[in-house]
């Protein structure tokens, strides 16, 4: 399936072939940049919810590439607080734009307002659901890391039950003939859906609680956040935040070749500039 | 003398035969009955040799949308309808689940926008048998328990 006009809502509209082919432009990009590529586009990034690295990654890469980007950082200095719909935002938008980000604290308005726009819609989050972009460079910094993504040894650390990075990121994993380990506690463990899911493609997982048990098999280690804004109940949320920290990984990893989080964020950069050059159709 | 209760036949409707008892007061629910004027029929806890009890609902002088269809099968996936004319049943048909249900369910999930946006609602039928159902929008997937009808 090209590329051209295409929504990026759900990593699971993407196939093993379009995610390589994201990474494959993404390193074209990183190697030769393009500055003149996305000359005279327009950007609209459209944040009803706060975010530094996804909106300031977002930005970059379109002004890297010779665009130039509209919007908002936050839902309350728009329309949105007079009451305008998601749906008569985006059919505005869409005659200012070629291309629409999308960051909204709602589950499904990625693929609401891409039903509404007729340019190219790219999800950001919505709420606890989607964030394909995110999940794109996750593999994007593990290739690059491990030299391949097939085979590998990957342990999910931290809040598996509603971190929708590790959701996705097994989601398009799964692809890669992988064998994962997810490890958390009990509470926090793996939703059920997405086990069973493992189980219908015969592809081997193991559930642990603790880490230690099972770091020496590990290629990768994928380690998130428990997330307060996805808890409805804070009472459960306090239960749970001494389990990991906020700031899960000590600073003096920072510096070793075990961390790939500030690579990480480099990378993002390089996948969303695919992605705008992708769906504007400046590159095949 | 033996008394019995006899459930007349309808001239012209619509038969719903072979609902799971504890259902047949949804199916007759989602035909919105309390407003349609001709003869209605319910019948719940009757002996069935295939499923211990069943429930029957007869409504005279009304056919069925797709909508309505979609809507008994979620909740009776055995039930038949039979369309009747002139006291004869013409057309038998067993209910089954399609593959999609546009503005059938409402999603379970308070934070998908179909709940806080108004817009059309769609599923897809990810299994039969149990079911299993995912929202085109916010992508829960949902099983019989949480399935509520729009």
């Amino acid at each position: 399936m090209g590329f051209k006009n295409r929504d990026v809502i759900s990593i699971n509209d993407f196939s093993k072939q379009d995610l390589l082919h994201v990474l494959k432009v993404a390193k074209e990009l990183e190697k030769k940049p393009n500055d003149g590529l996305l000359k005279g586009k327009i950007m609209a990034a459209l944040f009803y919810e706060p975010s530094t690295r996804t909106r300031l990654s977002f930005i970059t890469s379109m002004e890297q590439l010779g665009g130039r980007v509209i919007g908002f950082a936050s839902g309350k200095v728009t329309s949105f607080t007079k009451g305008e719909t998601l749906w008569d935002t985006m059919k505005m938008t869409e005659n200012y734009a070629d291309v629409i980000v999308v960051r909204h604290p709602l589950e499904g308005a990625a693929r609401l307002a891409a039903e509404a726009s007729s340019k190219p819609v790219i999800n950001a989050g919505d709420g606890a659901n989607q964030h394909p972009t995110q999940t794109m460079l996750d593999l994007y910094t593990i290739q690059k890391v491990k030299g391949k993504i097939d085979g590998l040894h990957i342990g999910m650390l931290g809040d598996l039950k509603y971190g929708r990075t590790v959701h996705s990121l097994t989601k398009a994993l799964s692809h890669f003939n992988p064998t994962f380990y997810f490890i958390a506690p009990q509470a926090l463990q793996m939703p059920k859906s997405y086990l069973e899911e493992l189980d219908r493609l015969k592809i081997k997982y193991y559930v642990e609680e603790n880490l230690f048990k099972v770091s020496d098999k590990l290629d990768v280690l994928y380690a998130t956040r428990i997330q307060k804004e996805r808890f409805a109940d804070p009472i459960e949320y306090e239960k749970y935040k001494g389990v990991y920290r906020v700031d899960e990984i000590d600073r003096s990893l920072d510096n070793t070749e075990h961390a790939a989080y500030f690579q990480q964020a480099a990378n993002g950069v390089h996948v969303r500039k695919a992605l705008l050059a992708l769906v504007l159709g400046k590159k095949e | 003398m033996t008394k019995e209760l006899t459930v007349s036949a309808i001239e012209e409707g619509t038969v719903i035969d072979h609902i799971p008892s504890d259902s047949t007061f949804k199916v007759a629910e989602i035909l919105k009955l309390e407003s349609h004027g001709k003869i209605i029929s319910v019948g719940a806890n009757l002996p069935s040799k295939t499923m211990g009890t069943k429930g029957i609902v007869k409504v005279a002088g009304k056919s069925l949308t797709k909508e309505e269809v979609d809507k008994i099968a979620i909740i009776a996936p055995h039930a038949t309808v039979n369309i009747i004319k002139n006291f004869e049943v013409i057309k038998k048909l067993r209910v089954s689940i399609p593959d999609s249900l546009h503005n059938t369910i409402k999603c379970s999930n308070p934070n998908c926008i179909t709940n806080n946006e108004e817009s059309d609602t769609e599923f897809y039928v990810i299994s039969k048998d149990p079911l299993k159902i995912k929202c085109h929008y916010c992508e829960r997937v949902m099983e019989k328990e949480d399935i509520r009808l729009l």
